[in-house]
């Protein structure tokens, strides 16, 4: 049941609901605003549209075998079958099972409904950091991504006690070695400082209550046939833990056998009893949805009420969202084209906003082939999923001054333009099938592509959350548009060659005229800084 | 050989000075500044690289002492290294090696490097990022910098950055980092200093910018960073491309490429170095040595992930040695490793060890004053999960020295750039 307590919302967004709102969500909450979605969140209100994105959905087909080939077969597995269903790992599956998984997960980011839930997969898994380097076990992997697609937009305390108890966490992060005799102090510290008090203002847990956190922890292992995790009670420190006055001087008491397990309830009821708890979350689902900034008086009139609504509300995470996305604050003209892309906007909201064409399930070796592709790209730009480069998550979403600055350098840029160039060349491909913008269907999706100027300003209107300088848009039509063409200024020709597409559409000298010349356009557009901010 | 050639030649390779003060090392003089004129204009070409070993580095298992084996035993038995497998080093008993770093000891024997014993901060925090937030900013453990440490002082010696850069007397980035994200260390006041690459022969012409930002707004403020990066990437492209082009053959020594990702750090660096720019500073870093559990195999604790850790370093610095000097180079580079804690003096059950405070930094290079600064440290006959190594030095004490005696820095702006006066130390 969602309560929110009135005195301490957010002022609601009352504003005349307009494509340009539309896109600035979309493009925020899922990877990409789609054309398509746009025109179909514009006939809602915005309530309904955000009960749409906030909708739940049915837990997706895991990934499948794509893996076969002349070094290697999976006698249990038939191609195309999941893999998800056998506990046999070696090192001979395990490599390529987890690039299954890689894989997987991209498509369906790539594949993705008018739902929150992706993006906020991704929000958990850089709050919930395993690598699947350390984890070193496919299986563990997806089950670990399963159990954050399940929990993505429900209850926050309890994905924190789920996650807790997950086989990939638990080996991440030394809960496997720990026991009574040896607490591990990881998880004890993590579980506090990353995931759930933080490192704000309000947080003051002491080393001691890193020690305590760790002694309550004992006791959980993974079986080592099945990958699930249990309770050892033989593992578990059962001597009463004493926290700080931070916690209020609670005293956990021990508990033996199974019921020890219990003392993991105490102490997310301790923890989640520290009014930061929301306050951390909000911090960092305003920097994820809004703004890396966060000055006084946004911690006041955003972070403070949205905490309000979460702790109200049991820590379940919807009314949260409800509460952000709703806000006149959100929808700020200032807040607009403020965030620079992570690597997954830029890759997947590209091929998303292009509608850029991926083999089917039928044909699953190229279809997953290619899904990794785009992979391997967003983890050159230094966002590999499965991998953040350690348990704090990527920099962007954390490192100040610069945050998601960070993301663009002189490593990172070049490559981006080189994959958005990719996009219009079809660098990327795999068995024959490349990767390709169609340029012209793109094209036809625009309201009057049969004129140049509307056609640039449609096209950028439609890529950017930014609005291009006249100039700039002049130079593009005439340098680059209409370079070749008999008569660089005139409008005419560009006209005359568009409309020649819908009539004569075997023309192929002018097909690959007209083509060339977009191709350019949508390079050059993909190119220029605007592209890199959503 | 015209004489006159002789000496322009050999003077930007920087080893003609010894040839005219009877025997004077470069050595010596860089420490005495006898002939400030000279000096000056070697230490211009000087560069620092700085080895992050990421996930705090166990400085007990990797400088050991000796002389107090027992203790040390006692302490970590699971993990402690057999004494008569300890690597020895010249006229230093009392201290020994990681049998790992069979290329570290060659180097200190040999006088090219030294170690600068339990290296830390007064209250020192035992988290992985805020503890790496301090090394690189130099802040007091309770202080919170905006800014690097070499970013400060980058933009101490180039002020104006990044508008009047390039320029003629500064035509090459101030800093580089290998690897894709810069560090926060070279943050700069408002811009990092530093230039990230992953591979110096692949760089790719980003097109003409055409607009000129000045908003006032988020996504202003954020497009200006964007515009300025392009323009900085291009920019910087030609002279980095140059200069890797420039250098043809390296040393043989180095491990095949994609064996060793700290070796082809270093690689890349001794080619850009020897290629001719004058970065100043350059960051390279290696994972990582969060070793809570199986930090050796239990069976021969010689072997397992820390040996493999440390045997990286000692391969990766011995080669890039061996790369400065074919490359004429040596005199000019000096490197350190540091890590951002040690571990604590106990193991644990799992054959690892948890979060500590003080270790050892290894420092390197012909320049160098080498031997042990310091003592080891202190340990207690019978050590707790809490006993922690004590700081002998502070952190800043590193930076100061290499800041002032390698780099020629005014003290007064060694002072500014770490907000404060700390000890130098006998590294150079």
């Amino acid at each position: 049941m969602e309560t929110t307590e009135t005195a301490l919302q957010l002022v609601p967004f009352r504003g005349k609901w307009d494509d340009e709102d539309v896109k600035h969500l979309l493009k925020r909450t899922t990877f990409g605003a789609r054309p398509q979605d746009v025109a179909h969140l514009r006939t809602l209100s915005i309530r309904k549209a955000l009960n749409e994105l906030l909708t739940d959905e049915p837990a997706p087909p895991p990934p499948v075998n794509n893996y076969n080939d002349e070094k290697y077969t999976d006698d249990e597995i038939q191609p195309g079958e999941t893999w998800t269903t056998s506990i046999n790992y070696d090192g001979m599956n395990n490599g390529r099972r987890r690039n299954s998984f890689k894989a997987w997960w991209l498509g369906l980011m790539l594949n993705q409904n008018r739902s929150l839930r992706e993006k906020m997969v991704v929000f958990w898994h850089n709050h919930f950091v395993t690598e699947t380097n350390m984890v070193d076990n496919a299986l563990m992997c997806y089950r670990h991504n399963a159990l954050l697609r399940q929990h993505a937009l429900g209850n926050f305390k309890e994905l924190v006690k789920a996650v807790t108890k997950d086989p990939a966490m638990l080996k991440y992060l030394n809960g496997t070695a720990s026991n009574k005799k040896a607490p591990d102090e990881n998880y004890g510290r993590e579980l506090q400082e990353l995931f759930t008090v933080g490192k704000g203002p309000g947080s003051h847990y002491t080393e001691v209550d890193v020690k305590e956190a760790a002694k309550v922890l004992t006791g959980f292992r993974n079986d080592t046939i099945t990958y699930v995790s249990l309770f050892d009670p033989g593992r578990h420190d059962s001597s009463d833990k004493t926290f700080s006055d931070f916690y209020g001087n609670t005293i956990i008491k021990g508990r033996r056998g199974p019921e020890g397990e219990q003392e993991l309830d105490d102490l997310l009821t301790m923890i989640f009893a520290q009014d930061e708890v929301a306050r951390f979350i909000c911090r960092k689902l305003y920097r994820f949805f809004v703004y890396h900034q966060i000055d006084a008086d946004t911690e006041v009139s955003v972070i403070t009420p949205l905490a309000a609504v979460f702790r109200a509300n049991k820590y379940e995470i919807k009314p949260v969202l409800r509460e952000l996305f709703g806000s006149r604050h959100f929808f700020e003209a200032n807040n607009r084209g403020a965030i620079i892309k992570s690597p997954l906007d830029y890759t997947v909201g590209l091929c998303r906003e292009f509608g850029i064409a991926f083999p089917d399930a039928t044909n699953y070796a190229d279809q997953y082939g290619l899904w990794l592709a785009v992979q391997n790209q967003a983890s050159a730009m230094q966002q590999n999923i499965g991998d953040p480069p350690n348990v704090a998550g990527w920099p962007a979403y954390y490192q100040e001054p610069m945050f998601d600055k960070i993301w663009v350098n002189s490593d990172t840029l070049p490559k981006r333009n080189v994959f958005s160039d990719g996009m219009t060349t079809g660098s990327i491909g795999r068995n024959g099938k490349k990767l390709l913008i169609d340029v012209i269907a793109f094209t036809q999706t625009l309201p009057n592509p049969a004129d140049p100027v509307a056609l640039i300003d449609d096209a950028v209107r439609r890529l950017y959350m930014l609005e291009l300088p006249d100039k700039d848009k002049e130079y593009i039509k005439t340098s680059i548009l209409l370079s070749g063409l008999q008569d660089m200024k005139s409008d005419h020709y560009w006209t005359q060659s568009w409309q020649n597409i819908t009539a004569k559409p075997d023309d192929t000298v002018n097909k690959t005229n007209v083509t060339r010349k977009l191709k350019s356009l949508y390079k050059y557009l993909m190119n220029l800084p605007q592209y890199q901010l959503t | 050989m015209q004489r006159r050639d002789f000496l322009k030649n050999t003077a930007i390779a920087g080893v003609v000075l010894p040839q005219f003060l009877s025997g004077f090392s470069v050595k010596a003089m860089a420490q005495t500044s006898l002939i400030p004129a000279s000096g000056h204009d070697l230490t211009n070409d000087r560069v620092l690289v700085l080895i992050q070993l990421n996930g705090g580095n166990d400085g007990l298992n990797t400088v050991i002492p000796i002389d107090q084996y027992g203790a040390y035993q006692a302490a970590r038995s699971n993990i402690a290294l057999p004494q008569n497998k300890i690597l020895k080093l010249t006229g230093a008993d009392a201290t020994g090696l990681h049998p790992a770093l069979a290329g570290i000891q060659q180097l200190i024997n040999e006088g090219k490097a030294g170690i600068v014993q339990a290296v830390s901060y007064p209250k020192p925090n035992f988290s992985h990022f805020r503890a790496t937030d301090i090394w690189m900013t130099g802040s007091d453990a309770d202080k919170i910098l905006p800014t690097g440490w070499a970013g400060r002082y980058l933009n101490d010696i180039f002020p104006g950055f990044p508008d009047k850069y390039p320029n003629e007397t500064m035509p090459d980035p101030l800093a580089i980092q290998v690897g894709s994200v810069v560090a926060s260390a070279f943050q700069g006041p408002s811009f990092t200093m530093g230039l990230a690459i992953s591979n110096p022969g692949n760089f790719y012409n980003l097109i003409e910018d055409k607009t000129d930002t000045t908003s006032n707004t988020r996504w202003g403020e954020q497009l200006a960073y964007l515009e300025k990066v392009s323009r900085k990437t291009d920019q910087y492209a030609g002279v980095i491309r140059k200069a890797a082009l420039s250098v043809t053959k390296q040393s043989d020594k180095y491990p095949a490429a994609g064996k060793n990702a700290l070796a082809d750090q270093l690689k890349i660096v001794a080619r850009l170095v020897a290629g001719g720019l004058r970065t100043k500073v350059y960051l390279v870093s290696t994972g990582s040595f969060d070793t809570h559990a199986r930090q050796a195999e239990p069976d021969d604790t010689t072997t397992g992930v820390h040996a493999q850790l440390l045997g990286r370093v000692a391969e990766a610095v011995s080669a890039f040695m061996d790369d400065l000097k074919g490359l004429n180079v040596a005199d000019r580079v000096m490197g350190m490793t540091f890590s951002e804690f040690g571990r604590r003096i106990k193991s644990n059950a799992s054959g690892g060890t948890d979060h500590g405070a003080a270790a050892p930094v290894f420092y390197f290079g012909n320049a160098v004053k080498a031997g042990i600064i310091g003592t080891n440290p202190q340990l207690p006959a019978n050590a707790t999960v809490n006993d922690n190594i004590a700081m002998q030095h502070d952190f800043r004490s590193v930076y100061a020295t290499v800041l002032q005696q390698w780099l020629n820095l005014p003290p007064d702006d060694v002072q500014k750039v770490l907000m404060g006066q700390f000890p130098l130390l006998p590294m150079v």
